[in-house]
């Protein structure tokens, strides 16, 4: 792994290209892209390519579940219960006969949803509720952070099983369940971003020339807590399509209809000596989307924000 | 030191004041009259009166205004009676203490193992950092923190329990009773709990004696010409340790989550299958006890680690 804060960012890719890390002259040096800095690091790493691959497969598998489904995911047949892996069905077929394939290429679509449903909910959320204790401060911003803070104190997966008891099972539920319970880290990194823009001098300044409304903080806090709740969301969505697996495992997340990688693992428990593939199968498929999630979530951390490193 | 210490037990007071009031409050939205659920769960087939559900309704408190009912729960709780279980028609208090001592041995080996091959394996990932041992020490944190908990536990019970036989795949003694039927039923869940907790503190040793490694006085040391073992165990351990001793609250916290999942699978009789199970019965009194007692170590936990660090290290000031 290389130390990405020992670097020089300058764009190096014109034609007359210098030794990597070698100093510009300032003569030389030419107007710095981005973007191209950006790609650059951010496809640093092996790992962060693999990543990114697996979630373009991962999207395309979820759009296009139907035609790429070689059966019907929800079709019980009892006549072909419990088949081993076979040419026409690949992953064998489990206890009321369905298609493991299918019902895997159907479970991406489940854990995508899940997956960016929570962090778009918790993140907008968080966000305003971060704006607003940093704005107001005084007894909102006591009052939002130490809500956050008892939030922060529960065990996530025990937040979630308490919240999802509470809501029922379902996909709307799981995704507002791990909404709560992930909460707290946009609301806390939002409410520190907000402190921090309201300290800068060009703030004084339109205060001092009469503006005072939560309208022109915005505009201000915004573009800077940007590439920090990016980073953020990506290494998030990891962890919230991991705890959903756990609460489908333990029954409480996902209704039966409704496909989710970890309640075809907990089904798949009971003949895990005859037919191994009907839990690991499943489960392989959490652990490398989760895998691939924290990748290219390290890889934005390293591109985005360095001094992040560590932190997150 | 002593004001910091004050003001940081009455912060953790509030903290799990404000606990208490999420678990009540959340689980008094749950669906369903607990009292009916009661009344189902018991089967005995004869029909309830109106009259035998309003008594149940009194004997639980559950015909007084929420916030009294709070309030009676509150002081209950302070006094030790987390309330009586619906489901188990027993005192919560004694469900949670038959059930945490079992929990409570097994996250404690978790964690003793976590934190000390943590250490170690990232201590030697950093001093060989760009070795093979640091590849494999960073490979394995990231699988470590990626796998899920029960896909270790599936993956263990098939290679150990089903085709080895050499584990058996379920169950739970305790070591006092038998101690090598104990040890050989606490293998994979220890092993599973201690995973994550494991890979996450390896990543921050490592990071951390990095960090420790450019420092002028292990430059100095070097420069006198110490030999590494001097360098490694009395310059540059010590200080690097500072911030794994914060990781003990965030293991605390994993173990705890994981073993609501672990205990589940291995059918261990510990509070996270409590808790499972009294989701699964809507038994609102169980939930909400568990949840707590839980949520209220790791703020004692999160406290005990707060108040040593600064211990450890006078560097920091309390304001």
């Amino acid at each position: 792994m290389s130390d990405v804060s020992e670097q020089v960012f300058v764009d190096q890719s014109g034609p007359d290209q210098v030794p990597y890390g070698r100093p510009l002259d300032a003569e030389v040096a030419r107007p710095v892209s981005e973007w191209r800095r950006f790609l650059r690091i951010f496809f640093q790493r092996k790992l962060v390519v693999f990543g990114v691959a697996v979630l373009v497969v991962l999207v395309v598998v979820a759009i296009f579940a139907p035609w790429i489904a070689t059966h019907d995911p929800y079709r019980n047949d009892m006549s072909k219960a419990l088949r081993s892996p076979s040419s026409e069905h690949w992953l064998g077929t489990d206890s009321l006969g369905r298609d493991t394939f299918s019902r895997l290429v159907y479970g991406a679509r489940t854990a995508l949803i899940v997956g960016f449903g929570t962090v778009a909910v918790a993140s907008v959320v968080g966000m305003i509720l971060g704006l607003l204790a940093g704005f107001l401060g005084g007894w909102v911003n006591a009052i939002i952070m130490r809500v956050m803070d008892a939030l922060m104190g529960f065990p996530m997966l025990v937040l979630a099983l308490l919240l999802a008891a509470v809501l029922g099972a379902g996909i709307h539920n799981v995704i507002i369940a791990l909404s709560i319970a992930t909460l707290p880290a946009y609301t806390r990194l939002m409410c520190g971003e907000t402190l921090s823009v309201k300290e800068n001098e060009y703030i004084m300044a339109q205060r001092a020339m009469g503006a005072k409304s939560l309208r022109t903080m915005v505009k201000h806090i915004l573009p800077n807590a940007f590439q920090p709740t990016l980073v953020l969301v990506t290494s998030m969505l990891g962890n919230v399509i991991l705890a959903e697996a756990g609460l489908s495992f333990l029954g409480i997340g996902i209704k039966p209809p409704g496909v989710a990688w970890g309640s075809m693992t907990a089904d798949g428990y009971r003949f895990l000596e005859a037919h191994p593939q009907l839990s690991f199968a499943p489960a392989l498929c959490i652990m490398v989307v989760v895998f691939a999630f924290n990748m290219v979530g390290d890889g934005l951390r390293d591109a985005l924000d360095p001094k992040l490193r560590g932190v997150l | 030191m002593v004001t910091y210490i004050v003001r940081r037990l009455l912060m953790g007071i509030l903290v799990i004041f404000l606990m208490s009031l999420i678990v009540f409050f959340s689980v008094r939205l749950l669906p369903g009259d607990p009292v009916l659920i009661f009344v189902a769960q018991q089967q005995t087939g004869a029909q309830v009166t109106q009259e035998q559900l309003e008594k149940l309704r009194v004997e639980y408190g559950l015909d007084k205004p929420v916030p009294i009912q709070y309030l009676n729960w509150a002081k209950g709780v302070i006094t030790g009676d987390l309330g009586k279980s619906i489901m188990y028609r027993d005192d919560v208090g004694q469900l949670l203490r038959d059930r945490f001592p079992v929990t409570l041995y097994l996250g404690l080996v978790s964690v003793a193992i976590s934190t000390i091959f943590g250490i170690v394996f990232g201590l030697l990932a950093a001093i060989r950092r760009g070795t093979w041992i640091d590849s494999v020490v960073t490979f394995l944190s990231y699988i470590g923190l990626t796998i899920p908990v029960f896909l270790l536990g599936i993956l263990l019970i098939y290679v150990f329990g089903l085709k080895l036989r050499w584990l058996p795949i379920a169950g739970y003694t305790a070591p006092w009773d038998n101690y090598w039927l104990s040890v050989k039923q606490s293998i994979m869940p220890i092993i599973c709990l201690a995973v994550a907790p494991l890979a996450m503190t390896a990543r921050q040793m490592r990071s951390s004696v990095l960090e420790v490694n450019n420092m002028d006085y292990v430059r100095t040391a070097w420069s006198k010409g110490l030999k590494e073992k001097v360098v490694v165990f009395r310059h540059v351990l010590k200080n690097s340790l500072l911030p794994v001793v914060t990781m003990l609250g965030i293991s605390v916290g994993l173990i705890f989550g994981g073993s609501v999942i672990i205990e589940n699978l291995f059918a261990i009789p510990g509070v996270g299958r409590l808790l499972v199970g009294a989701v699964f019965g809507q038994d609102y009194v169980v939930i909400q006890g568990g949840t707590l007692v839980i949520a209220t170590i790791i703020v004692i936990v999160n406290l005990i680690v707060d108040i040593s660090y600064g211990w450890l290290d006078p560097r920091i000031r309390y304001e």
